[in-house]
């Protein structure tokens, strides 16, 4: 798949009628690439496919909807402004017999999708278009899609990971229903909760290896989680990275309507916080509303011995903080513009003098910065969309330093990006900590928190609900702390 | 064989090229092209509707567009021309007008970052709107009012007595609008909140005053075009610069700027319009028939956003 790397190894594994099968794994662990291979997104490198006894070819997701293989993505796939009916036929909407195909039976695509809810149990109205349903409705719009090919294998990706908790119960329900009636359901997870309340069977791949299979019964979540994790080699932050006493920023009952609640922390002078929970606990959320990128709806940020209630992008620049984005390409680059461009972007004040800025100026602080954070790009001049993953995160980053910050905040920064860039990404957290410049990293891989972070908030529905220090904390404590109800 | 390096060149500035070759065709067919005399008079052509070109290509580079240009054209041509015929000093009416101008751009664009109008919509409005102001501050009749010579000069007076004044204009509005977009934070934030409002707005840019100021001078120099038009026709005029708003677009849009944003430059639209003015001074020159001078213009058009089209995706 990816060049070099090897996504799954001599993984054999096999799905029974009428039993819903869990695949657990952390991120990477090779579950996307596993779903992919059978539903027909990508072709294995080696290995074959059986469906009931037979062995297939699947080289397209249309070949694996003929071999009775439906899946739903984490990604919803509905087209908003159509009717539940449409959206569930759609591809396949019946014709009046006497137009040749080409006009469409309204009443008998109506008439087919109720039958096909009626059949699972569903109540939704057919004619409501989707965008006025719920996220959880449309889910089940999305595994009313794929029932509608009458699969003998249902592969669920994640299907709970936007889904309040009440929302959740009814869809396993409903997922429990179509077990009943012989189908194979594939349910891809990285929820150990879940496990105990759906799941009959449970597979656990880590780093592209089937670990093994157990029976749910014979099961506990430790076991599980040590299965994820295996033995994992606790790696040290290097020495002197001391914390100073002196606080740099205070958050004072931070709320915000729908998503976060009386958040209450203070960062000290050169600490890496770390900030640990589940998709949805409200990480992400609570770094833009600390940087002013989303309004916040009570509360106060001490931050320079200012105090900021109403916090916008422009103001926090100002008191010294910088953000990295979650989404890069989305949020942190301008892709049409050049690498010096880029990294000169949040300082274009700084680098001005009555707001005239020289070309030569920015390539001279392009440039350095390109040495400083090992860049690996040819010309400053070059578009920064041509740039690899990592090297396009450090562009990001890097646009941040130059705005010479105090306090780092860093989104998901080793999301898509190689090991080695990984590394070097610590280490530039690690080189601001010893200059006295504190960061707070959000990321949802636990061991790396663990690895790089002087302490840990860990978030859970929008609440901070604890606190560790990183010293000598298992990433298996980490992750039950982190997913405790 | 052309060099490596040369090759390389050429590609990169296609309508240059192409601009070059026009005019070397031209040279030949036309006896009276090449000379200095003919060549001001390209510039001079283009000039008014050139001001306002560059303040549009940072208008569409910042992501927006503005219908309204023609309209303020007329619009300011008649204000001011009404306040002289009241008596009011010249000096005074000028500045108000530009004033004026500056103003409708800023609405504009308050109204896109307040309400999330699209500029397109407003503009259009604004398209209609003004120009029925300007028949109503006229009462639907081109007003003259005893300007002075040094007024009228900026319409039809010669610098020198060779270049004309609108052509000094012209290459000194070119020169500031190119060392803003090129030499100033706002320039550079102009294509960041074309280019990713989200990222613009996350690395502290104001990406709603970037977009008011980039309509502001663009409304600002409409009214300085109607100005120097008033001066030229030595009346305010309320059915002047019909259509001018679609020729400004056409020109930046030659001159290879996106119009989705975050891509263009100025010394685009100054080929571009230099291109549209040997187009037409050319087939003028040729007896070319006016009918058939609009179809040519059109598909002009549509060829070099093609060519830009097609030597973005090279890129």
């Amino acid at each position: 798949m990816y060049p070099g790397t090897v996504a799954l190894t001599d993984v054999s594994i096999g799905f029974e009628g009428g039993r819903i099968h869990a695949l657990i794994g952390k991120n990477g662990a090779g579950k996307s690439t596993l779903v992919k291979i059978i539903s027909g997104a990508v072709q294995p490198t080696a290995g074959t496919i059986l469906v009931n006894g037979r062995a297939v070819q699947i080289r397209s997701p249309r070949d694996a909807f003929r071999e009775g293989i439906a899946t739903v993505y984490q990604e919803l796939s509905l087209v908003p402004e159509l009717t539940v009916g449409e959206n569930i036929l759609f591809g396949r909407l019946p014709k009046k017999r006497w137009s040749r195909g080409l006009v469409v039976d309204w009443n008998e695509v109506f008439t087919r999708a109720d039958a096909l809810l009626d059949d699972m149990h569903v109540d939704l109205d057919t004619k409501k278009k989707v965008s006025q349903l719920g996220v959880a409705q449309q889910q089940v719009v999305e595994i009313a899609k794929a029932m509608s090919f009458t699969p003998s294998v249902l592969v669920l990706d994640e299907p709970t990971s936007a889904l309040a908790h009440h929302e959740v119960q009814n869809l396993f329900e409903l997922i429990r229903g179509l077990a009943k009636k012989g189908v194979a359901i594939v349910y891809i997870t990285h929820r150990l909760q879940e496990l105990e309340a759906i799941a009959d069977v449970v597979s656990v791949l880590r780093d592209g290896d089937l670990i093994g299979t157990v029976n749910i019964e014979e099961a506990t979540p430790e076991t599980i989680a040590e299965m994820m994790f295996g033995e994992v080699v606790q790696k040290a932050r290097p020495a002197g990275l001391a914390v100073e006493q002196e606080p740099v920023l205070e958050v004072r009952h931070l709320s915000r309507k729908d998503g976060l609640y009386d958040i209450d922390f203070t960062l000290y002078k050169g600490e890496v916080l770390g900030i640990a929970g589940m998709l949805g606990s409200g990480k992400t959320e609570l770094l833009r509303a600390i940087f002013g990128s989303d309004t916040i709806d009570g509360g106060e940020i001490v931050v320079g011995g200012r105090t900021v209630t109403r916090p916008n992008p422009a103001r926090m620049k100002k008191l010294g903080l910088g953000l990295t984005p979650e989404s890069r390409k989305e949020e942190g680059l301008i892709p049409l513009l050049t690498v010096r461009d880029n990294l000169c972007l949040a300082s274009l004040n700084r680098l001005s003098s009555n707001g005239v800025i020289w070309k030569r100026r920015q390539q001279t602080v392009a440039k350095k910065t390109v040495e400083e954070l090992r860049i690996a790009v040819g010309d400053v001049e070059q578009l920064v969309a041509s740039l690899s993953g990592g090297n396009q995160q450090k562009v990001v980053v890097g646009n941040w330093l130059n705005t010479e910050p105090l306090i780092m905040l860093f989104d998901e920064p080793t999301r898509g990006i190689d090991v080695q860039a990984k590394q070097q990404m610590f280490q530039i957290i690690w080189d601001l900590s010893r200059r006295g410049i504190s960061s707070i990293l959000v990321s949802s891989e636990l061991e790396e928190l663990v690895e790089v972070c002087h302490r840990i908030l860990i978030m859970r529905n929008g609440r901070v609900v604890g606190e560790v220090g990183a010293d000598g904390l298992r990433v298996d404590t980490l992750l039950e702390l982190s997913m405790r109800d | 064989m052309f060099p490596q390096k040369l090759r390389a060149y050429a590609a990169r500035a296609v309508m240059e090229v192409i601009l070059l070759v026009l005019c070397i065709f031209l040279a030949f067919r036309a006896p009276n092209f090449l000379t200095v005399g003919n060549m001001l008079n390209i510039l001079r052509t283009v000039s008014m509707q050139g001001l306002i070109a560059f303040g549009m290509t940072m208008v569409i580079i910042s992501g927006e567009i503005d219908l309204s240009v023609g309209s303020a054209v007329a619009f300011s041509g008649c204000l001011i021309a009404v306040m002289v015929k009241s008596g009011m000093p010249v000096p005074t009416a000028f500045a108000i007008t530009l004033a004026v101008g500056c103003c409708i751009g800023t609405f504009t664009g308050f109204v896109r970052g307040r309400y999330q109008v699209p500029t397109f919509i407003t503009s259009l409005a604004l398209l209609t709107g003004l120009r029925g102001g300007a028949r109503l501050i006229t009462k639907g009749f081109p007003v003259a009012p005893d300007f002075p010579d040094w007024y009228t000069f900026m319409g039809t007076g010669y610098v020198f007595n060779t270049i004309p004044f609108p052509a000094i204009v012209l290459i000194v509005t070119f020169i500031i609008v190119h060392f803003l977009m090129n030499y100033t934070s706002f320039g550079r934030s102009v294509y960041a909140v074309g280019g990713n409002p989200d990222a613009a707005r996350l690395c502290g840019i104001n990406v709603s005053l970037v977009r008011i100021t980039a309509l502001a001078i663009t409304g600002t120099l409409a009214a300085l075009s109607g100005i120097m038009l008033s001066a030229r026709i030595d009346s305010g005029n309320p059915t002047v610069a019909q259509g001018w708003e679609l020729d400004v677009i056409a020109a930046v849009i030659i001159g290879g700027t996106s119009l989705t944003g975050g891509v263009g430059t100025v010394w685009g639209t100054l080929i571009g319009l230099i291109f549209i003015g040997v187009i037409i001074n050319g087939m003028t020159l040729l007896n070319v028939p006016t009918d058939v001078q609009y179809v040519v213009r059109g598909l002009l058009i549509l060829v070099a956003v093609l060519i830009n089209r097609v030597q973005l995706r090279k890129d």
